[in-house]
């Protein structure tokens, strides 16, 4: 199969990356060749194989509910494109 | 002094201990280095305040006799662990001048053991290359060659250290990126097992892949350092509960006895006849050593290159939604709306690379093809895993090349990302099943670039690996040479 | 045409942990912004998750409270959108397999007794805040509450009506309340609801295209918000178009639902396992400890109550609707063995009155189980009239002590002594001639009237039955 300038566009927008009408045809011929590379995945029967999530299996470990992080507000905004009273600031929100 | 850049850890460690060295001396020493080969562009940050008041505390350390093994030595950190007192940026643009509020725990243990950190590593834009031709901040070059690239993601970790301007770095592997570039600079480069080191503070590209490994001079130095560098941690939850070890133990095991598989799938039709004559020199050398060669096949082990590029996009494209230039890293100067805001600061701050796996990753992971591709990718893995768990019941490591054939000249793969991708067919594999594995290298190829021998072993057998590699490394000096110049 | 309408809710419940889910930072509401986002709350990079034991168990509490079935195996999953308020770009969350699955709870409506199938219940992290006041034309970002646990609890869609979701939701927010996995706290967004709305011809058995009303923080805002949106929806249908499957708010200033303009967009939220958790294994002796740890139930302690004390069933439901409640009529009840409908008939009387008026809750009263216990027995043994014990009551209440030191310092008894009532009695005929006619001639109402004429000469603090008593006997001589 082969991806599409819609999927692109689709997955573009999903993604929040920009992608200029000059670049379209550049990035669809390169992911659909790395798509042909994954596609030979598909010929191996893997009916029945349980999914590996992860390399070493094991079960989540849990912490005791207890507050151990500092309040690092002031090391955090410096970081900040754009603060105000403690607050991150961004382009007005829209619910 | 002048040959102390070529001196072992153990030897640094050594002179340091009983103060014929002082640990400022030896950081003046790599500084002075790195300054003076700052055209190989290895480093992103250095500050030598920061550098120098460390070596100053190792000191006074070592004069109140509670300095331990690796305190007063040098290290650098590739710029994927974050760092309180050097900006962290992953070589992107989205990052530039971050700076962390807290170290990551690679950073704080080797801190705490009293190593002094040199500086920062330039490196492909959150660890996506094989070439370091990714850096927003400008190619690594090779020590050996500078029309060859150092290899990647860990480019500046190799390139320094093969250009004896750090004397150890530290690195991070999701597909290769430790061994890769140390067999392309002819260093040793260890990624341990999944979940020994913490991820703790590495800017995350595909977490179920991701190690956190050094590339030193030789096994013995990585033997020396990866004990204080990996542990448990609490703070990662895939951080593997087993007691610390001591990963020089089994150095002066005899490599007698031993049975190395050599997997047929690793000598295939790809392989570059350079690589394949030296990586079959150095099995003649283990032979050599007592040790039984056994023939073996990872039959889905070629699946890896389809698998990873389902697996660590998917992951990555996740990971790497946190840029969107709200809280920290690159906003875009000018933009319509919110919506607006976050696509052109993540559009102008993340490379090509990143942005490519990011549409791959929110593909497979997209509704109708989660099946198709991210669960088949998945269940191969498993195949994959399977396939080494076999193995290792009839030899005790695998050897093989690391990569197909030596360093490539810039610009030779950089517009062919598929082409690039095949550059990690060999160290994939080990990077699916989390197994150890390591690059050392085993002699000189085409225009004289360094070949690697990969070693993998099975899950927490890393000190048998290095036992092995060091063995290697006492009959063999490939290890000892140092390109011209350095 | 008539219509049906088919309601399933989606809770929020905020757990009660006093950490996050995922880190070590505080979960106390009203902090200074950004106080109380830790490195891993804020996404910082390199940042990674460990889950707090403390959502879990309580997870697992409300798992056995509504009978589900505990998954000894659960996974996290990423939930991947782009929202500022959403630090990582993606919320963890359960999807495929959640920690709790099936389940019930059993509703009450004028229309009776009904039980609501529960789907699931999963554990998730919340969002922080967009706060909307005017920083030169932008919005600042608050990321104290990201991370907070919550459990969301989905219904069925089993309602068929606004009333029948608001007594869920009641149901709902007394039990979290009720187990003590939740404050319930509604102001704060502790306890929030998303309802499902569709509507179809009644008698049809298939559903209704829905639309999701999100964030409905109060049982009022529910019921209206259900209601317009209805409303809204027959009206669609028979102006002949058609409801479009969308998420909407409700803005209870204008009692209206609008659709979300961040909602637009065709979601497609790429759920995948978290690589960054492993899958929750719940062994069975964690279930067995918190099943121990379990306190009786609100339903189980209703029957009790009724086969216990005798006491009708709408008492027992009343006195079982909270958790507080329900221990201060037990605590009531041991203080006065054998006075059950008494002890009910205040609490859901005399004192649910009193409460209401001053807008608190059975458990900032000032008036203990014990002390309400004293002045029940004055009334028992009828030392108090009811009028009396209530104004012994409302001083109690003002802080003036127990109900013997009030009595006796107000003079309240209740007059026994049945010679000096005979006097006054007799001075109330003597002085009521009329009424003593008319109610020779037939006219019972003349009786009440002499029985208020001779309270009235007491000064309310004869024991009416005694007044009855007197004057009936009077009147027949």
């Amino acid at each position: 199969m082969a991806l599409t300038q819609a999927d692109v566009a689709r997955i573009a927008h999903l993604a929040r990356i920009e992608i200029t009408a000059q670049e379209a045809s550049r990035t669809l011929a390169q992911l659909n060749d790395i798509f042909a590379l994954i596609e030979r995945m598909q010929a191996l029967d893997t009916a029945g194989i349980e999914p590996m999530a992860h390399p070493l299996g094991g079960a989540q470990r849990v912490r005791e509910d207890a507050v151990t992080e500092p309040d690092v507000r002031e090391a955090a905004l410096r970081n900040a494109p754009a603060s105000q009273e403690g607050l991150f600031l961004v382009p007005r929100v829209i619910e | 002094m002048s040959a102390l850049h070529h001196a072992s850890l153990g030897q640094l460690s050594r002179l340091l201990a009983r103060r014929e060295v002082s640990a400022e001396a030896l950081a003046r020493l790599y500084l002075d280095r790195m300054a003076a080969h700052g055209d190989l562009n290895a480093f992103l940050d250095v500050r030598p305040e920061v550098t120098l008041a460390q070596a100053r505390a190792a000191d006074a350390r070592i004069a109140a006799g509670e300095a331990g093994p690796l305190t007063g030595l040098p290290i650098a950190h590739k710029d994927i662990f974050v760092t309180r007192d050097f900006a962290s940026t992953a070589g992107s643009r989205m990052l530039a001048g971050y700076m962390s509020p807290f170290d990551a725990t690679v950073v704080e243990r080797l801190a705490a053991a009293g190593m002094v950190t040199l500086g920062k590593l330039n490196c492909d834009e959150f660890a996506m290359g094989s070439s370091n031709e990714n850096s927003a901040y400008g190619n690594v070059l090779n020590p050996w060659d500078r029309q060859a690239v150092p290899g990647g993601s860990s480019g500046g970790s190799s390139a320094a250290v093969a250009a004896r301007i750090a004397p150890v770095a530290t690195a991070t592997d999701t597909g290769g990126s430790i061994r890769e570039p140390a067999a392309f600079t002819g260093v040793t480069g260890v990624k341990p097992t999944y979940g020994r080191p913490s991820r703790w503070g590495m800017i995350a590209f595909a977490s179920s892949l991701d190690t956190a490994g050094l590339i030193t001079l030789s096994a013995e130095d990585a033997a020396l350092v990866l004990g204080a560098m990996t542990g448990f941690d609490p703070r990662d939850s895939t951080s593997v509960q087993r007691p610390p070890e001591d990963y020089t133990r089994e150095l002066h095991t005899p490599v007698k006895g031993l049975r190395v598989g050599v997997p047929k799938e690793f000598f295939g039709t790809g392989l570059q006849p350079d690589v394949e004559a030296a990586v079959r020199a150095a099995l003649a050398q283990f032979v050599a050593l007592g040790a039984t060669l056994v023939e073996l096949s990872l039959p889905n082990a070629e699946l890896g290159i389809p698998v990873y590029y389902v697996v660590a996009p998917a992951e990555c494209s996740s990971n790497l939604s946190r840029f969107d230039g709200v809280r920290y890293g690159h906003r875009a100067a000018r933009y319509a709306d919110l919506a607006d805001m976050v696509k052109k600061s993540r559009t102008e701050g993340l490379g090509a690379e990143p942005k490519r796996r990011i549409l791959v990753g929110t593909y497979v992971l997209s509704h109708g093809y989660y099946d198709a591709y991210y669960l088949k990718a998945q269940r191969v893995r498993r195949l994959i895993a399977e396939d080494f768990a076999r193995a290792f019941e009839h030899c005790d490591l695998i050897a093989g090349p690391v990569t197909t054939s030596v360093a490539f000249d810039f610009g030779d793969k950089a517009a062919d990302p598929t082409a690039m991708y095949l550059s990690d067919l060999y160290t994939i594999p080990g990077s699916l099943a989390g197994i150890p594995s390591m690059s050392i290298p085993c002699g000189f190829g085409a225009k004289g670039r360094p070949v690697g021998l990969q070693l993998m072993a099975n899950h927490f057998h890393e000190a048998r690996m290095l036992g092995a590699a060091h063995q290697y490394q006492l009959a063999t000096d490939w290890h000892t040479r140092v390109p011209a110049g350095f | 045409m008539q219509w049906e309408l088919v309601i399933g809710l989606e809770t929020h419940a905020q757990l009660s942990t006093v950490s996050k889910i995922f880190s070590g930072a505080a979960t106390a509401f009203g902090a200074s912004p950004n106080t109380q986002a830790s490195v891993v709350d804020l996404a910082l990079p390199g940042v990674l998750p460990v889950l707090n034991r403390g959502a879990v168990e309580r997870a697992i509490r409300f798992g056995l409270a509504v009978g589900a079935t505990i998954n000894r195996r659960s996974i996290f999953a990423r939930k991947n959108y782009f929202y500022p308020d959403l630090p990582k770009g993606y919320q963890i969350s359960q999807y495929e397999i959640p920690v709790v699955q099936g389940g019930g709870l059993s509703i009450r409506t004028d229309a009776g007794e009904k039980l609501v199938r529960l789907t699931r219940a999963h554990l998730e992290e919340d969002a922080g805040k967009s706060l909307h006041e005017d920083f030169a034309g932008m919005s600042g970002i608050d990321l104290n509450r990201a991370g907070t646990p919550l459990l969301e609890i989905v219904s069925e869609p089993d309602l068929r009506s606004a009333a029948e979701a608001v007594a869920y939701a009641r149901t709902l927010h007394a039990l979290v309340r009720w187990i003590g996995i939740c404050d319930g706290n509604m102001q704060e967004g502790s306890f929030r609801c998303d309802a499902n709305v569709s509507v179809r011809p009644l008698g049809s058995t298939t559903l209704g295209t829905r639309c999701e009303i999100k964030n409905l923080n109060s049982f009022r805002f529910l019921e209206q918000a259900i209601c317009f949106e209805a409303a809204r929806q027959i009206e669609l249908i028979e102006d002949g178009g058609a409801v479009i499957q969308e998420t909407r708010l409700y803005d209870p200033e204008r009692d209206q639902t609008r659709a979300m303009r961040s909602k637009e967009d065709a979601q497609d939220y790429r759920y995948f396992p978290d690589p960054d958790l492993l899958p929750l294994e719940i062994a069975d002796d964690w279930i067995e400890t918190v099943r121990a740890a379990l306190p009786e139930l609100p339903e189980a302690m209703r029957e009790r109550f009724k086969t216990e004390h005798g006491l009708p069933d709408q008492d027992a439901a009343a006195l079982t609707a909270s958790r507080e409640l329900a221990d201060y009529f037990t605590a009531l009840v041991a203080e006065l063995p054998g006075e059950a409908k008494l002890a009910a008939n205040w609490l859901m009387g005399e004192v649910s009155a009193r409460l209401n008026r001053a807008d608190i809750g059975i458990e900032a009263a000032p008036v203990p189980a014990p002390a309400l216990a004293g002045l029940l027995r004055r009334v028992k043994d009828g030392t108090l009239s009811g009028k009396m014990a209530k104004e012994v009551f409302e001083a109690m209440w003002a802080g003036e002590g127990e109900a013997d030191h009030i009595i006796a310092a107000r003079g309240l008894q209740q007059i026994s002594d049945s010679g000096e009532l005979e006097r006054i009695i007799d001075a109330v005929l003597a002085a009521n001639g009329k009424s003593v006619e008319e109610f020779r001639a037939g006219k019972d109402k003349a009786f009440n009237a002499l029985v208020g004429q001779a309270m009235k000469a007491t000064r309310g603090k004869a024991n009416p039955a005694q007044v009855n008593e007197i004057l009936k006997r009077k009147l027949a001589d």
